[in-house]
Formats: C-alpha cells, structure tokens, sequence
C-alpha cells in the first residue's frame, strides 16, 4: 500500500538562486575575502549546493577556491544499528585543510548529527583554521549544541514532516518541498 | 542495496548485484588508505577476530590492516598459539570465541567446508579467508576490483588461469566470480593439475600454457606449492617453470595491455619471470595487495552488526 | 504358547509363496503354513493361541542385514550389540552380520566369543560375527580361519579396508573356500583413494575436496573377479556403489563364476550432489556417487547383478562427525532406515516385493549359508512383518541405534516394519500392533 503524501512547495528556483547568491556574498564578507577559504559539500545535497556557491564565488570574486566533497557515512553515530547500510560515496578533498577556512555545505541542517560527524571527518584531514556552516534550509529540532553561520531559508517544520531540498542536478528541477503522509 | 547475508563463505553464493555493490563499496574506502590519519570511527567498539589455522602472512594482515582502519579491534588467533593442538574441535573453539562477543570471526582452514561449519554454529558473522582448495572469495573480490580498475570492466574480458587449478581456492574463487561478471575464462596446468570435470564450471581447459593465454586481456598466474612435487604431481620444479613459467617468450601471445596478476606470494622465476614481475606496465600484483584492503574494508564495513 | 498370524500377504521367495496365508508358529519354529489352518473363532477361544490379525500386512522371512558395524567391543560410545540389535529388530532386521573392525579386532576366538556372549544377553536379533581376514586387519598376515569358524564366525572380511595384497587376497579365498567360509570384500585401492573424502567429480572439484575415483573400487572388483576365477573360488562384493563395478560383476555373473554382490539403500538413493552443504552425514565410504551410478546400482537391482541390500551401518557419535568434512568419519547409521528407503524401490516399480525379499532375506541367509531366509515349516520363526502403507517419517531423534549419523533425517518414507518375530518371539512392535 502505498501512502498518500500531502506535498507543499516551500520554495522555488529562483528563491534558491536568490538564497544561494545571498550567502555567496556573506561568505565572502564574513572572511573578507577568498584567501585560505574552501568549500567541502556534504554528499549528496551539499554537493551540487557547493559546486553552485563555488561557481557564485568565483564570479564575484576572481579565481576558483578549492571545492572538496565529503562522505559522512563512516562517521555516522547509528550505524551499528542501522539494519540497511547507506550507500557510501567517495571521500575527495584533494587539498590540504590545515589553517583554512572550511565552509561545509550541506542542505538540510536538522538534528545536527550529520554535521558533528562531517566535523570529526573533517579533522581526520587536517586541523583546519576555522570551520563554518552554510545550509539552504534551517528546520530547526536540533539534537546538539550546532549552528549554523550561513541560512538560506529558516523553516520552522514539525518533526513528522520531511523537509527535502530537490535540485536539477538530481531531481531533474529547483525546489524545497514539505512533505507529510496523509 | 545491501549485502543481505550473515556471511560470506564463497563467491559461488553472491549474485553480480552483490559483487558489484561490494566493489564499488570497496572503491569509496580506497582513499582512506591514502590519508595522512589513516582511520575512520566507524567500527568502534566492534571486535573481530581473525581464527587462522593456517599459516599467512599477507591475507591476515591485509584483514587486520583493513579492521584497524576502521576501527575495529582485531584479535589475531594462529593454529601455533590456539587449542588446536590440545585437541581441541573447530566447534569447540568458536563456542568459546562466541562466548566473548566477537561481531565478526575471519576464519582461515586448510579443510574445505570449514567456514560453513563455524557458521552453521556460531551466531557471528564468519568471512572465509580460505578454506582448503575450496574458495578465496576475499581474494577473488580484490581480484575482480583490480581487472576492473586496470580494464574499465570484466564483461566480454579473455582471463586465463595458469598453474596448480586442482589444489586453488584462488582458481575456485575467481572462476566463480569472473564468469558470472561475463569473462571468458581458460585455465591451464599439467593434467595433473587440473582437477576432474572442472570445464563443467563453464571455463576452456588447455595443457598448454600458450593456448590459453592466446589474446588474453589478463593472465592470473597461481602459486606453485612446492611440497607438490613430492606428491609426483609434478616431475620436477625445473620441468615445470620450463612450460608453465610466464615469460617475454611466451607473454607476446597475449594482448598487447595484458596485464598479469598473482596472488602472492610468488616463486620468481618457477611461475613468473622476475623481469615480467617487476615491470610495472603489466604486473599488477601491488596494486592487488592495495585493493584487498579496501575489500576486506568494505566487507567488515558492511557485514558488522545489523543484518536482517 | 503358539503364535497365529493371521490375514496377511506372506511372500517367501525360497517356497515361491506369495499369498494371503496363515503362520502357526509354535516351539519357536514355523509349525504349519496355510489358508485358515485354524480357523478365528478356534483361535480366539483356544487360551493357548495368540492370534494376531495381519489383514492388510506384508509377512516375510525375517530381514537379514549382512553388513553391519556393531562397534563393540572398543568403541561403546557408538554402538553397543545391545543398541545396534535393538535398532534391527526395529527396522525390520531378524539377523545382522557384523564386520570385525572393532577394538580389538574380531580377528580370533575369544573376540568372536565376546559377541556372542553379548548378543546372547541382549537377546533381540541373531547375530553373525564376520571374522577379519588378516591379523588387526592390517592386510599381512592371515586369521586362523578354522578356530574362528568353529567359534562362530560366518564369513571372513577385513571390511573398513581392503585387502590391497592380491597374493594375501588369494591364499584368503583359497583357505576359505576349501573351509566353506564366504570372504567378503572392501573393495577400495588405498593409493588410488588416498586423501579422498568423497567422490571424485564435479562437486569434489567444486567443493575443492579430495576426490575418492570410482576406479579405486573398480579396480580390486576387478582383480577379485580374476583371483576368484583363477582360484575357482568365490567373492562377495561388499558395498558396490559405481556403475563400472555393476559392469565388471554383470560379466562375471554371465561367464557363471561365483561372485556375489551388495549395495546399501544410501547408493540407490542420494548422490554426491547433495554434498554441498559440507554435511558430514553424507560423508561414507565408499562414497556417494553421481546420478548416472544411481541409475546403474537400480539397474543391478532390477537385473539381479546385486544380490543384496546391506545397509552397511555405521554409527557414530557427534563428535565423529561435528568436524571439519574431511576429518569427519565415515559412515550412514542405517539399520532404522534401511526396509523403508528399500521398500520405495517397490513403490517406485524398481523391485517387486519378491525381488526386495530376495534381496534382504533369501539371498544374503544363501550368501551366508545361514539356515535363514525361508518360512518353510520347521524352519525358525524369523519373521517381518511390514505395514505397505505407513507413512512415515525418519527422525533421528526416534533411532534406536546410539548412531543418529543419517542423511535421511526428516525423509518421507512410505512402507515400514511393524513386527519382528525372532525364534518365535515378538521382539519389536509397531504401534499399530502394541497391544
């Protein structure tokens, strides 16, 4: 039996573009710049978010700044109990990390699990100058002390909902959906 | 997708979707090896055990190497140092390691079937390090990892298999693995290497070395065991390296970008010789060791805890 | 106090009976043999008469098992006679034949004393100690065949190994034959089967065990055959399970020479495909063959190329057979499984009742010289009587044989022993006839 899902459109493709744009230009003034700045996307949704904001970046300002990808998979906290085994990705961060300024990127910031262990990952690389946040949608229910220096939308939810970022380079189009079984 | 199974005892018993979702699991942990910190949590607090009752060196520390980096702690327990010569059975045994918890147990036998009897036995999730001449199914999987790294796929591939098939799990292993990924397997060996009705597995068998290695993209030579000449398996170890040894002579019937595969450790000069194992351009018998750690990763990554 | 069976299809090959008949059996011998010789109501007023109605029941000479390992004296943990007797007269069995290779070995007189000093207490089925060949068994040195036989052997054997010396094997046949001593054969060239743990083939080679070829039996059938021939004498083949020994033993049988012949139910019945698992119950020696000797073993049934059917049962405990395969001991418990897996061979057309009776009673009590095998009237009441439709089910867990080692375990069976009367004494009821 499949169950009915009452699907609301929290926002479009061009709210997106518009969010993203915005923290292109906060990243850049919040560090003054690109100097020792990178960009790490949490796979999956975090990567084509960051490939985005590297490719904003770049306009604003001249030059790529390094763009890494990261699989938190390994350092998940409830994989011992997890009956079915996430698919894992591929880890690439070609680059050093030691005193840069790591922006993660991912598109859901929830419980925060998910970024405590892209931290751990992280440090596993290097140690890192700083380590900032950029999220597209904030839903709130946070389970640790985490939060976030980039928002793209705050977007109070009820934990019966799911709150999913669908992009073009997956989903085939731009938009944040509310979903929630009727 | 997931490896919907206890354990893993042979590559006869996992379908192509389970192979490849192990090799491609294999690939993402390739680059863990390559870090400066060279370990991930994931396996914190899980302890594997590896029961080897036969001597190895490279295949217990490429299971131990592989825990370890994934944070694992690994008890390592060799026929010298265990029961075994108080007497004490297989079952016996692994009822005592049970008793302690393990998560996984990494069973190593000379007696084929002996990983299917700890299993049946021991809640554990057991992987055969190889069991007699029966299976090397970790072995098999690197394999397959390589020829997929170095030729871009195995489907529509000519591999053949050159040496003591009877007395090789690597062989068994492979055979089982390649052909269901769409090889096309020849083996070949003296006759008395050649164990009974083996072309039944659905492989071309040869006694002559050349014809089998005729336009073959891989050639995976086998370890020649050398107490098997006192079994009058063979006549002599000179006899043998004379037509079944791989050399500049008869490797130019092969494809051009052959590449030539061993399971280690070599006799140089009995199964390959030195000049064509130490060419990197075709020997990839180091890349091998590299990709069995990743495989043996992926395997206690995806067999520890929680199975349905 | 007599003993009427009443109502049932009795078949005795020896006698050509195959009929509904009545049984008196009186003085542990069959009295008389007939159609309503006393008639119910008689019966049931007579107070010393005890009648049993056998309506719808099969009756036959009491079933001989020729080849039976009863592991005592040495190895108690197995089998004792006790045991192993009990478990024939459940399956059926009036007579076993056990092979010498215990500890010690059955190779002199006072070990063939001790069996049947044994056998005499337990007191269930007649037991036939088959003296070993060589001295332990260990093929160099012969028995005294004459101090043996007058002790109470029936047959000699060093079953469990071959005689792998020809020139042993043919002072053996010669010595017996003049002393009227059946020798029974392992048929087994040791070097060809050296390490091997089942059969050679495909699934040894896929199992990556060492393979038993089905030459190593061929072989010394066949260099028997010629030592018999040459030496005028005669050999029982034990165990056949190939289907190049059945063309070796056909053509011997066609150039009349005296070679006899056994199977067991395991080799018309399983193969070695079966042995993927790496369950050691299917671990026996000789082993499971491949599908096209199972054809050829119920070819030499159907043809007569086999005289019998032994189920070669040997018992042993867990920890024998709880190990790695190839350390694991040979051998199927078979003794409560035997009549029903041979009785499908009539339910499948293979044999005829007739022939089945023929091959567990007329002709190994021949192949003996027992004085068994019949129901002609005076002979001993040795009688089975067999329930054509019980349906039932094995379950090692219901054997009486201390050995649960069987392959069958959980197998439908169809046919079943439901009484054995051994000299005129209910030894085993079913329990359709408990009361």
């Amino acid at each position: 039996m499949t169950r009915k899902k009452n699907t609301k459109t929290v926002m479009d493709k061009e709210g997106i573009d518009r969010c993203l744009t915005r923290i292109a230009y906060e990243i850049l003034e919040k560090n003054k710049g690109t100097k020792d700045l990178v960009l790490v996307g949490i796979r999956t949704g975090g990567v084509y978010l960051a490939e985005r904001l590297q490719k904003k970046i770049s306009v604003i300002e001249e030059g790529e700044i390094p763009l890494g990808i990261l699989d938190i998979t390994l350092y998940r906290d409830d994989l011992s109990s997890a009956k079915r085994k996430p698919r894992l990705g591929k880890t690439k961060i070609p680059f050093s990390l030691d005193d840069k300024i790591v922006v993660l990127i991912d598109d859901v910031l929830f419980t925060g699990r998910t970024i405590r262990a892209a931290m751990d990952a992280l440090i596993d690389f290097g140690r890192p100058k700083m380590i900032q946040l950029a999220v597209l949608i904030d839903r709130g229910h946070r389970e640790l002390p985490i939060r976030a220096d980039f928002v793209g939308k705050n977007l109070p939810s009820s934990l019966w909902q799911a709150v999913s970022v669908k992009l073009v380079e997956k989903n085939g189009a731009d938009e944040v959906v509310i979903e929630e079984e009727t | 997708m997931k490896l919907n199974k206890k354990d893993l005892l042979g590559i006869k018993d996992i379908s192509v979707e389970e192979i490849n979702f192990i090799l491609e699991t294999a690939d993402s942990f390739l680059e863990i090896s390559t870090r400066e910190i060279k370990k991930v949590p994931t396996l914190r607090g899980k302890t594997i055990i590896n029961l080897f009752y036969e001597a190895s060196t490279r295949t217990r520390t490429s299971f131990e190497i592989a825990a370890k980096r994934l944070s694992a702690d690994t008890i390592n327990i060799s026929a010298s140092t265990s029961s075994v010569a108080k007497g004490e059975t297989l079952i016996d045994t692994a009822r005592n390691l049970e008793a302690m918890n393990p998560d996984i147990i990494v069973i190593r036998h000379s007696a084929a079937g002996a990983p299917h009897l700890l299993a049946s036995q021991v809640k554990q999730s057991i992987i055969n390090a190889g069991d007699g001449a029966h299976e090397h199914p970790t072995q098999a999987l690197l394999d397959m990892m390589t020829i997929k790294e170095k030729k871009g796929k195995i489907n529509g591939l000519k591999i053949a298999i050159i040496g003591d098939i009877a007395h090789s799990r690597v062989a068994r292993s492979n055979i089982y693995g390649l052909t269901k990924m769409g090889a096309q397997i020849t083996v070949a060996g003296p006759a008395t290497m050649l164990p009974r009705d083996i072309e039944q597995m659905g492989i071309k068998v040869y006694d002559k070395m050349q014809e089998a290695i005729t336009g073959a993209d891989v050639i995976m030579m086998l370890r020649i065991q050398l107490e098997r000449e006192k079994q009058n398996i063979f006549p002599s170890l000179r006899e043998y390296s004379q037509r079944f040894c791989l050399n500049r002579g008869n490797i130019a019937l092969a494809k051009k970008d052959v590449i030539v595969m061993h399971p280690g450790p070599i006799n140089r000069g009995v199964e390959i010789s030195p000049d064509i194992a130490d060419d990197l351009t075709q020997s990839v018998i180091l890349d091998q060791v590299n990709k069995g750690v990743a495989v043996r990763m992926a395997l206690l990554f995806l067999l520890a805890g929680g199975h349905e | 106090m007599k003993l009427l069976l009443k109502g049932a299809r009795v078949i005795d090959p020896a006698q050509k009976i195959d009929s509904l008949t009545d049984i008196l059996i009186q003085d542990g011998r069959i009295a008389d043999l007939g159609k309503d010789i006393i008639k119910t109501d008689k019966a049931k007023s007579s107070t010393d008469i005890k009648l049993i109605n056998l309506t719808g029941m099969i009756v036959t000479p009491g079933l001989i098992d020729m080849h039976t390992h009863l592991r005592e004296p040495g190895f108690e943990y197995k089998e004792t006679i006790a045991s192993g007797c009990a478990a024939a007269v459940a399956g059926g069995f009036t007579s076993i034949a056990c092979m010498p290779n215990t500890d010690p070995v059955n190779d002199n007189r006072s070990i063939t004393e001790f069996i049947r000093r044994k056998a005499a207490e337990a007191n269930m089925a007649n037991v036939y100690p088959i003296g070993a060949i060589s001295i332990g068994s260990k093929g160099s040195q012969l028995t005294e065949f004459w101090d043996l036989k007058d002790a109470g052997i029936i047959a000699l054997s060093d079953d469990g190994r071959p005689v792998m010396d020809a020139a042993l094997m043919r002072r053996a046949l010669e010595y017996a034959h003049s002393l009227g001593l059946p020798v029974i054969q392992h048929c087994e060239d040791i070097n060809l089967s050296a390490g091997g743990c089942m059969n050679e083939g495909y699934y040894s080679t896929i199992l990556g065990l060492r393979g038993i070829p089905s030459i190593a039996e061929e072989a010394i059938i066949a260099r028997d055959i010629l030592i018999a021939e040459y030496t005028h004498t005669s050999v029982h083949i034990a165990h056949v399970s190939t289907a190049g020994s059945l063309r070796l033993i056909r053509e011997a049988k066609k150039r009349n020479l005296k070679i006899t012949a056994e199977t067991a139910p395991h080799y018309f019945t399983l193969t070695d495909e079966l042995l993927q698992g790496y369950d050691t119950n299917f671990k026996v020696n000789p082993p499971l063959r491949n599908a096209q000797d199972v054809a050829a073993i119920r070819e030499g049934l159907m043809d007569g190329t086999i005289d019998a059917i032994a189920c070669d049962h040997a018992p042993h405990a867990r920890t024998d057979k709880e190990v790695e395969f190839e350390y694991a001991q040979n051998g199927i418990s078979g003794l409560d499984t035997s009549l029903g897996l041979s009785f499908t061979l009539v339910n499948e057309g293979v044999l005829t009742l007739e022939k089945l009776v023929e091959k567990m009673s007329t002709n190994p009590a021949r192949i003996l010289n027992l004085p068994k095998g019949t129901l002609a009237p005076g002979s001993d009441a040795d009688i089975t009587v067999i329930d054509p439709q019980l349906k039932w089910t094995v379950d090692v867990k219901d054997f009486q044989s201390r050995g649960k080692n069987s392959p069958f375990n959980g197998r439908q069976c169809l046919g079943k022993a439901v009484m054995t009367i051994v000299g005129g004494e209910i030894k085993y009821a079913g329990a359709s006839l408990k009361s």
